[in-house]
């Protein structure tokens, strides 16, 4: 009784067709109803959090939904506001998005491309959602983006890490707040020569898909210039769940870096693995031989356990984060759930925060006037200090956080400290450049 | 009509009915009202029923009639979606062609499969269509990335040829059209509460699919249909009386296969990417559950199944703890919370669980799946009305 | 040749989980006649055994510390574990490290639990139906399982690592004369496999020599003619059902240290233990054993950067690729009789 959040298609029920008794036809495609698809007509607009709920990421999933689920409470002026009140834009009053009420629909992606573009398809033909957003993986991030662009619905992108949702995939309704693999490489490289020294041999492992793939370039061009050698870089199944026919050959090689390009289970058992064959305990070449993991997932390292202490790697945000935006997220979430957020929750919020405060200053919710809302904007408050969101290519320009895995964690969610906070020049870069290179924009759709 | 007995033809306008009302019939809750989270009338659940009703007609050509259950159906699937879409991405988005190719890709590629696999019999013709499938299925997610675009699926771009077509329109990619009717365009129609949407795809695929629903009849009845059968009845007495059974096998498989990749051509159609999981082998089991679900061998089973299964994913999936607390808003809070509590783990993330629950209860107790529940319900009743005109009549009805 | 050499010992590794699911599976096939979709659940029941085991161990008081704050800016709760409490830090410590040998003891009896009232309550209606259906009753059943862990425990991985006297690695290289350093092997993979090869000789020897498991295998070959000789062959049956289950939840509890256990490991091993039956023959014990190493093997081997650099791709397919070939040139797979399950 006590919930209110309504989650019906809110918009040309009851009122605006009630009462019209005898069957009158409205053709909605013909440009005459709305000036764009979905159009809020009642009190309330309808959002869609599209999010794995089974599968292997169906943990960082219910995370992405709490966040998303205290952003709406926000933005209907519930709860503590938030980031409503470090946020540099002061648009949103707590009065829901240009007066009105914020729903939401949610749906299961299955961390699957079809399942996903279904999902998101159901959400805009039958709920009405005017934006959807969510997602855990890059493949699903990029199915659904051009879903969008073709449906006439803004995407707000989730965890997406690869450099193609952004890159030769971006679409102009798509936004990624998220940062990627050429982000991690650059912000990684420098922290790793001062520790280890710039005269290392790595060895790679990257999952068989294209998020690997991306990521094996950012990080091997990355370290390559600063005078690192790339021994091998060897492909391993998405599917595989033993590591340890590809982890023995790095014993062979005189490598003395292993770096994991992997990402949730792949990398809990590669890096279990790892550690079993006793790689930490090695000395090659006179060194430690010491191993990588490009993008850390805390949610995912807790599966890790003990293995993930002193092991480099990059996140978008952590909840230890000291800004004023951080610690409100961290505050609210925290009071309301009784545990720190993960970055996945992170992003999530900021999402759906930077959302409606385009449609508030845009004073629309037409697509098109929301990207122009967005293209460009730069914001602060809402953790990773000042962002950009650059107009080329829709990708948020902001600090990117060094982690190491810590050595005496104090609870289960105190895995990860900060080594660094990589400032956002070091790891920004043209908008054409090769890694990125491919993709145009297009033009926003509004949908009819 | 049509070449068909009275009791086909009957079927097959019930069939047609059923498919040119669905909009009607999938959203009989009105608009706002809390039951409206159960409809599925919108087009691109509508047209998952059609498709996927396509893919189980076809794979219960082969297993229905053969018993010959291959376990790497969705394979055919996924390479007629690749090559529809690479005739999209190259020649045009007119989806003729792209449904065509996908049709003659696939079923050439079941030809291939079906030829090896059909070297043996049983489970191990299952463990052979199993293997060509996860093979297809990982190699088009990792080296043949270049081909299948990997994990993102390979969609369509700004920058695609397109010989017969443009390239883009004001920045955007072209529709997937029918000679300028484009797929997504819809008509809505609202009567009172009820908002009721007429989806142009949707009913391109319903055509198709009666078209396939009436070549599955005419199949079933024919004589070859007769020769599949005894190939499942007892195909070792077939090859006593000196009968090559291969060519008919070989025969059912690539149709089937065929079917699959029509299934493909028009999911491309409907909404251009094909994604490499779709030949995964948990896609090969869902068709095999749908088939069986839904009542293998009989006509119309597949297609029920086919509804059911997309319906739990597609409306259970979307259920979430705010819309329970919003059903059961009227009780006390205490036993809101409970009752929300109870089902919780039922909806929304623990939608397998349901689905895993009802494929557990249907296989138990209707072994013909639901065609037999639908006899069952029927029988009952008919028993009914006849005990109502004659009362006691049930005792002196002879046994069958 | 070093690198030979590892693959094979990583390859033992792999082939005795298949071969310990696929033996559990022949088992149930052989005796029962069904075809159990639910057998990799049952594996992960078995990993779900230790990690419950370890939450059972590690149950804790909150005891507050003043001088650390937790996130929210809290003062600190620091989770005692009762084990560490009543038995001092070191005996309870330690108790708590062995948790996954522990909890074999507690795996048996779940899993003979488990495995009657599956065989009883379930699958014994489903002697006379079709394998298909046998497939999809158990599919099903595998699913609820499935979901009902994921309730409970998530589904992200949980690490639950070997005792610490198994947590280093052993240098094969420095035994065997060559570099040190070179061949190096895990202890918890050796205990793995030799608890592999225990539990496959204890089931064979189980079948071999007792009156029991002669009883069962003249069932497996004819088991009409040994109903009627008077001997309860369904109860027996029953029992090899739960035996199997036994057999697939030790596996995964050992399995756990290996990789930390989630909710749907078991379908990952179903698929391929299912292929690994078939490539052993149906319905042949020593079959599935020896696929399951042979495949094990040779997956290992193809996964050599060697190999991949001549034949892109074939780490990812070289089970199935294996398997056809076995098919086409071994009818009934490496040892499966004739007119099991092919019509």
């Amino acid at each position: 009784m006590s919930k209110t959040d309504l989650t019906r298609r809110g918009v040309m029920k009851t009122g605006a067709v009630a009462g019209a008794g005898l069957a009158v036809p409205t053709i909605f495609t013909a440009r005459s109803a709305s000036a764009f698809v979905n159009e809020p007509t009642g009190g309330s607009v309808t959002l869609g959090f599209n999010v794995p709920q089974t599968g292997p990421y169906a943990d960082e999933g219910a995370d992405e939904l709490r966040a998303y689920e205290l952003a709406v409470e926000h933005l209907n002026g519930g709860g503590d506001g938030g980031m409503l009140s470090t946020f540099s834009s002061k648009t949103l009053d707590g009065t829901g998005i240009l007066g009105k009420k914020v729903e939401y629909v949610t749906g299961d992606t299955q961390t699957k491309s079809d399942a996903a573009r279904a999902s998101a398809k159901s959400m805009i033909e039958k709920d009405g959602a005017i934006m959807i957003t969510g997602g855990s993986s890059s493949g699903v991030a990029v199915a659904v983006q051009a879903l969008c662009q073709e449906a006439g619905i803004i995407f707000m992108a989730g965890l997406t890490h690869s450099n193609d949702t952004t890159g030769k995939d971006r679409k102009a309704n798509g936004f990624r707040h998220f940062f990627n693999s050429y982000m991690s490489g650059a912000a990684l490289a420098p922290v790793l020569a001062n520790a280890y020294g710039t005269d290392r041999k790595a060895y790679h492992l990257t999952a068989d898909y294209n998020w690997g793939y991306t990521t094996e370039e950012a990080i091997t061009s990355a370290t390559e210039a600063m005078g690192w050698e790339t021994v091998e870089t060897v492909k391993t199944p998405l599917a595989a769940t033993d590591f340890s026919a590809y982890i023995t050959p790095v014993l062979q090689s005189d490598a003395d870096v292993l770096v994991l390009n992997h990402y949730g289970g792949n990398m809990v058992n590669s890096l279990t693995n790892a550690v079993q064959f006793g790689l930490r305990d090695r000395i090659v070449n006179g060194k430690q031989f010491e191993i990588v993991v490009p993008l850390y997932s805390r949610l995912m390292a807790r599966g890790a356990g003990e293995n993930v202490k002193g092991i480099f790697g990059s996140t978008n945000w952590h909840w230890s984060l000291q800004d004023e935006g951080s610690k409100a997220f961290t505050r609210s979430f925290g009071t309301k759930y009784g545990f720190p957020p993960s970055q996945a929750a992170h992003t999530c919020y900021v999402q759906t925060l930077l959302y409606a405060d385009a449609v508030q200053r845009a004073g629309s919710f037409n697509p098109c006037a929301v990207v122009e809302a967005l293209e460009g904007f730069e914001f602060d408050g809402l953790g990773n200090g000042p962002t950009l969101y650059r107009a080329e290519d829709h990708q948020c320009f902001k600090d990117v956080l060094v982690v190491r895995g810590k050595e005496n964690p104090t609870s289960e969610f105190d895995l990860l400290e900060i080594v660094e906070i990589t400032p956002v020049a070091q790891v920004t870069y043209p908008h054409d450049h090769p890694q990125f290179a491919g993709g145009a924009l297009g033009s926003c759709n509004p949908g009819v | 009509m049509l070449g068909l007995n009275r009791k086909d033809s009957l079927l097959f306008v019930v069939v047609i009915c059923l498919t040119m009302f669905a909009p009607f019939l999938l959203n009989p809750f009105p608009e706002g009202s809390e039951l409206a989270q159960f409809n599925a009338g919108y087009p691109d659940l509508m047209q998952r029923f059609v498709i996927f009703g396509i893919f189980a007609i076809g794979f219960n050509i082969l297993f229905g009639l053969t018993g010959y259950l291959s376990f790497g159906h969705a394979a055919f699937l996924g390479v007629g979606s690749y090559a529809g879409v690479w005739m999209m991405k190259l020649l045009t988005m007119n989806v003729i062609p792209a449904i065509l190719i996908s049709v003659v890709v696939a079923g050439l590629f079941s030809v291939l499969v079906g030829y090896i696999s059909l070297r043996r019999s049983g489970i191990y013709f299952s463990i052979l269509t199993l293997a060509f499938a996860q093979m297809s299925f990982s190699l088009a997610y990792s080296v043949l990335t270049p081909i299948t675009n990997g994990e993102t699926g390979l969609q369509l771009s700004l920058n695609d040829p397109r010989i017969l077509g443009v390239s883009e329109v004001d920045g955007s990619i072209p529709p997937a059209n029918l000679f300028g009717l484009s797929m997504r365009d819809s008509t809505e129609l609202a009567m009172g509460n009820w908002l009721f949407t007429f989806n142009v795809g949707y009913y391109l695929s319903a055509v198709v699919m009666l078209i396939a629903f009436y070549v599955a009849i005419r199949i079933f009845r024919s004589p070859f249909g007769m020769m599949l059968r005894a190939v499942k009845s007892n195909q070792q007495r077939l090859n006593y009386t000196g009968l090559n059974t291969k060519p008919y096998t070989l025969a059912a498989f690539v149709i089937s296969g065929m079917y699959a990749g029509l299934a493909g051509g028009l999911m491309v159609a409907m909404d251009p990417l094909a994604g490499a999981e779709r030949m995964q082998w948990t896609a090969s089991g869902e068709v095999v559950l749908m088939t069986i679900l839904g009542g293998a061998g009989t006509l119309i089973g597949p297609i029920l199944g086919a509804g059911f299964i997309k319906y739990f994913e597609n409306i259970f999936s979307k259920i979430n703890e705010s819309i329970l607390h919003q059903w059961f808003a009227f009780l006390p809070d205490g036993l809101e919370d409970a009752l929300v509590f109870m089902v919780y783990p039922f909806i929304g993330k623990g939608w397998h669980l349901t689905l895993g629950i009802m494929f557990m209860l249907v296989v138990i107790f209707l072994p013909g799946g639901l065609v037999e529940g639908g006899q069952r319900l029927g029988r009952l009743f008919r028993r009914r009305r006849k005990t109502d005109t004659k009362p006691g009549a049930g005792a002196t009805e002879p046994a069958e | 040749m070093d690198a030979l050499l590892l693959q094979v010992l990583n390859g033992l590794d792999k082939g005795s989980a298949y071969a310990l699911i696929a033996l559990g599976l022949t088992l149930i096939f052989g005796t029962l006649g069904v075809v159990n979709f639910a057998h990799g659940a049952l594996f992960m029941l078995g990993a779900f055994c230790a990690v419950t085991m370890q939450r059972i161990l590690t149950l804790s008081y909150e005891v507050v510390d003043e001088t650390r704050t937790d996130f929210l800016g809290n003062p600190l709760k620091v989770d005692v574990p009762y084990v560490q409490s009543w038995f001092g830090d070191s005996v309870g410590g330690g108790i708590i490290d062995w948790a996954v040998p522990i909890s074999l003891l507690m795996a048996v009896p779940v899993m003979i639990f488990v495995g009657f009232a599956m065989e009883r309550g379930l699958i014994k209606h489903f002697y006379k139906r079709p394998h298909a259906d046998q497939i999809l009753v158990t599919f099903g059943l595998a699913i609820v399982l499935q979901e009902i862990i994921k309730y409970f425990y998530g589904a992200n991985p949980i690490p639950t690592p070997a005792p610490d006297a198994f947590a280093g690695s052993f240098d094969f290289g420095a035994m065997l004369g060559m570099q040190a350093g070179s061949i190096i092997y895990p202890y918890w993979r050796l205990v793995y496999f030799f608890f592999a090869l225990a539990i496959i000789g204890g089931v064979f020897a189980f079948l071999q020599f007792t009156t029991f498991g002669m009883v069962v295998r003249a069932g497996m070959a004819d088991r009409e003619t040994v109903g009627l000789l008077g001997i309860d062959i369904d109860r027996r049956f029953t029992i090899m059902f739960a035996i199997a289950a036994v057999v697939a939840g030790l596996a995964g509890v050992m399995y756990a240290p290996i990789n930390s256990p989630n909710y749907h490991m078991g379908m990952d091993f179903l698929v391929l233990s299912f292929v690994v039956v078939v490539v052993g023959g149906m319905g042949s014990l020593p079959g599935a054993v020896a696929a399951g190493f042979v495949l094990g093997i040779l997956e290992s081997f193809a996964s050599m950067a060697e190999v991949v650099a001549f034949l892109p791709g074939i780490n990812q397919i070289i089970i199935y690729l294996v398997a056809i070939i076995i098919l086409l040139t071994r009818p009934r797979g490496l040892m499966g009789r004739k007119g099991v399950m092919e019509d």
